[in-house]
């Protein structure tokens, strides 16, 4: 039987299940709880507390 | 009856009025396509995960700031973030291309520079002209012994034979010369290290 080749394409060898650790997530729900933007006569801080 | 599954526009809005669920609600629908599309384009776990990482992080800031504007495109917005993040990180890695060291090989295990630098080189020197001057202060029959085995790599079978003593004499004469310069040394506290 003749032999493929060729490659698969970059896009398709990537696996279709690849997803972020679960500690990066966490980490950004995280990060979401403790970001406060405050508001002050038109300007906007950001505060992140811990 | 059948539910209706909410549109991101309806958790991006619940998330903006401080509903911090639906963050995690909005992470978890798209963080699959958001992570391949990144890890397609850089093909390191290490880096993908930190793009992502930083895209959310964006995501946040502008939904916090209130600066995002729903048009029912959240994904597409997302993706955009993450296309940027991803150009800056290519830009940033050709200005400052770096040898990655992977576990089973390290490149500083083949690489190393044993030439000595300018500051040892200048020791170097200084140390070897302060000996030259001490072995000046010994005696004549010993400075020839040591000059004779130190500088011309002689043996002491040679020296005897050409100083004109036996070999005991002149190990014995070899012994003395570096006593004497270690006492010297030792008198002036002179430092003789590089």
């Amino acid at each position: 039987m003749a032999k493929l080749y060729s490659e698969k394409p970059r896009s398709e060898r990537v696996e279709k299940q690849l997803v972020p650790k679960e500690e990066t997530i966490k980490f950004l729900l995280d990060y979401s709880k403790a970001l406060s933007v405050i508001d002050y006569n038109k300007l906007k801080f950001e505060a992140l507390l811990n | 009856m059948k539910r209706s599954i909410p549109t991101d526009a309806h958790y991006v809005s619940a998330y903006m009025n401080g509903d911090e669920s639906a963050l995690c609600e909005l992470i978890t629908r798209h963080k699959q396509r958001i992570y391949s599309f990144i890890y397609s384009k850089v093909f390191d776990k290490d880096i993908a995960e930190d793009i992502f990482q930083d895209t959310f992080i964006k995501v946040i800031k502008t939904l916090k700031r209130g600066a995002y504007n729903e048009e029912g495109k959240f994904l597409p917005w997302v993706m955009r973030i993450a296309h940027n993040l991803v150009i800056d990180h290519f830009r940033k890695s050709n200005r400052m291309p770096k040898f990655e060291n992977k576990d089973d090989f390290n490149i500083f295990s083949v690489l190393s520079d044993n030439s000595l630098n300018i500051e040892k080189r200048m020791i170097k020197g200084q140390v070897e002209s302060d000996v030259r001057r001490l072995i000046e202060e010994l005696p004549e029959d010993q400075k020839t012994v040591l000059m004779m085995r130190i500088y011309k790599e002689m043996s002491f079978k040679e020296i005897s034979e050409r100083t004109g003593v036996s070999i005991n004499t002149a190990l014995g004469r070899m012994r003395y010369a570096l006593i004497n310069l270690r006492k010297v040394i030792d008198k002036h506290n002179i430092i003789l290290t590089n």
